[in-house]
């Protein structure tokens, strides 16, 4: 499975908690907190349960909750896709 | 009866703000400028397709896109239900003129009435959860569907900590979110966005609605819901309702706002158990909320009528107006002829419709009933009556023996 972009995390967002109107979710946003950006913890579980469905990866809920910035978001997408892949394929 | 309950010392609360939406008009200029000349919206379902239902018929809003009047962030999480209330809310806010931003957050207050909750949201996700899994399943679904979401919604977007809520009793539950409001107003909050606007024309929404058997199933829209009538045979539902803006009538007129009217009365009362033999409560509903505002029987110019549409509940209904009243005593009339039953949506808008009629001196019509004339009514038939209008008396009943009333009076 190839890696989850912040593109692709983006349009995800936008597609499923939608996207505040004071925000530029095309500028950079890696690092700027989910809040700022005008997500809460709901968006983002939203947001969680699409990737993994998209994706075919489990995100536990523990670990997203620690998830502060779209940049953390992509790190504990990836770091799980890729153990998947060095499993072979299942976790 | 004695109710124990002098008004004299009591705070006035008034309406500033009306938001309406409904089959026939939504903003409350549309929705007046239908009601007022008797405009029909009862039409064939078409939100989901009706045909292997007993009952085809409903009054559907038409022309209001959400997203025209909502941020995107808000679409995923609402219910048909939310986004009009929302709108609803900000257009009641509009017309108060009343800006969020000057009032402390503790001192707005937001209390609506609900019937069923966001069914078309909740059917859609337990659609999802049974076909494709829980992890399809949105996030949402856990508050989107809940009774009180109106309520917590409108509350966010508008920056409203005060007293808030959401009563259930079905249609009266219109009139006992507004004595809610009332009361949290009289203990000191100034503000409190209030009404209902319910919208459960979607599949699950219509088997919840069947089964409470007091669905009309004639096909023809000019005679499915003729309450009154000979030929009465339940009702059509709607969907949509009336948000209002609630002030302290001091502190409303310390910001200069303009009151459509005083809630100067309101009486609850609960029906005897079925085969008691003992009299319905509709009447000592109105009676209390007449007793509440200190206004005699010959001091009230209209009677929006509960109009239920099943010959039974409309004997009871024409029985304590005219018990009241006299036979012919006073016009009565029945806008909800021409969109339905709205659940708790209905009586709100039935007290918004009153406050226009009170501004205007005009009795909007009621449609497509013929009345029994043995029942004694003086209905407002086909044509608006122009009238000195200044206090009404507005009746509901929800499903399972719940009876409101309020009285609303026009300011000087």
């Amino acid at each position: 499975m190839t890696e989850l972009t912040l593109d692709g995390l983006i349009t995800i967002m936008r597609e499923c908690a939608g996207e505040d109107e004071a925000v530029d979710l095309d500028g950079g946003v890696e690092d700027t907190p989910f809040d700022e950006l005008g997500y809460d913890s709901l968006a983002l579980m939203e947001a969680a349960s699409r990737v993994g469905r998209d994706y075919g990866v489990d995100l536990p809920e523990d670990a997203l909750g620690r998830v502060r910035t779209p940049g953390e978001f992509l790190t504990l997408v990836n770091d799980r896709l890729a153990a998947v892949t060095a499993a072979g394929g299942a976790l | 009866m004695t109710t124990g309950v002098t008004t004299s010392a009591k705070p006035k609360v008034v309406v500033t703000g009306i938001g309406a939406a409904a089959p026939n008009g939504v903003g409350t200029h549309d929705y007046w400028s239908a009601t007022r000349v008797g405009r029909n919206a009862i039409g064939r379902v078409t939100r989901f397709d009706p045909t292997p239902y007993p009952a085809r018929l409903a009054g559907e809003i038409t022309g209001f896109t959400a997203a025209d009047h909502l941020p995107s962030r808000l679409l995923p999480q609402t219910d048909r239900m939310t986004r009009i209330a929302l709108a609803a809310a900000d257009w009641a806010l509009t017309d108060a003129k009343a800006d969020p931003a000057s009032f402390d957050a503790y001192e707005m207050g937001v209390i609506t009435a609900s019937s069923s909750g966001g069914f078309e949201f909740g059917q859609n996700e337990l659609r999802k959860l049974w076909s494709m899994g829980s992890q399809h399943v949105s996030a949402y679904q856990s508050f989107a569907w809940f009774y009180a979401v109106n309520s917590g919604q409108i509350s966010i977007r508008n920056g409203m900590k005060g007293p808030s809520g959401v009563v259930v009793s079905d249609q009266a539950g219109g009139l006992d979110a507004l004595a809610q409001a009332r009361r949290q107003i009289r203990k000191g909050t100034p503000l409190i966005l209030s009404g209902s606007i319910d919208a459960p024309i979607c599949p699950w929404g219509w088997v919840a609605q069947l089964a409470g058997g007091r669905l009309s199933t004639v096909e023809d829209p000019e005679r499915a819901f003729v309450p009154f009538d000979p030929d009465a045979a339940g009702h059509v539902p709607g969907e949509g309702g009336a948000i209002l803006v609630m002030e302290d009538a001091e502190r409303a007129v310390e910001r200069g706002a303009r009151a459509y009217g005083e809630l100067a009365g309101y009486g609850a009362t609960f029906d005897p158990a079925p085969g008691s033999g003992r009299e319905p409560g509709l009447r000592r509903a109105a009676e209390l909320a007449m007793a509440d505002a200190g206004v005699a029987a010959d001091e009230v110019d209209v009677v929006f009528a509960d109009a239920a549409g099943v010959p039974e509940l409309d004997r009871v209904e024409a029985e304590v107006i005219t018990g009241l009243f006299g036979p012919r005593g006073v016009p009565v009339t029945a806008p909800k002829t021409m969109i339905g039953r709205l659940c708790s949506g209905a009586a709100p808008l039935d007290v918004a419709t009153a406050l226009l009629a009170i501004e205007e001196g005009l009795i909007p019509p009621t449609t497509n009933t013929s009345p029994d004339p043995g029942l004694g009514l003086d209905l407002v038939l086909h044509q608006p009556r122009p009238a000195s209008v200044r206090t009404a008396l507005v009746l509901a009943r929800g499903h399972g023996g719940f009876n409101s009333a309020v009285v609303v009076r026009g300011t000087d």
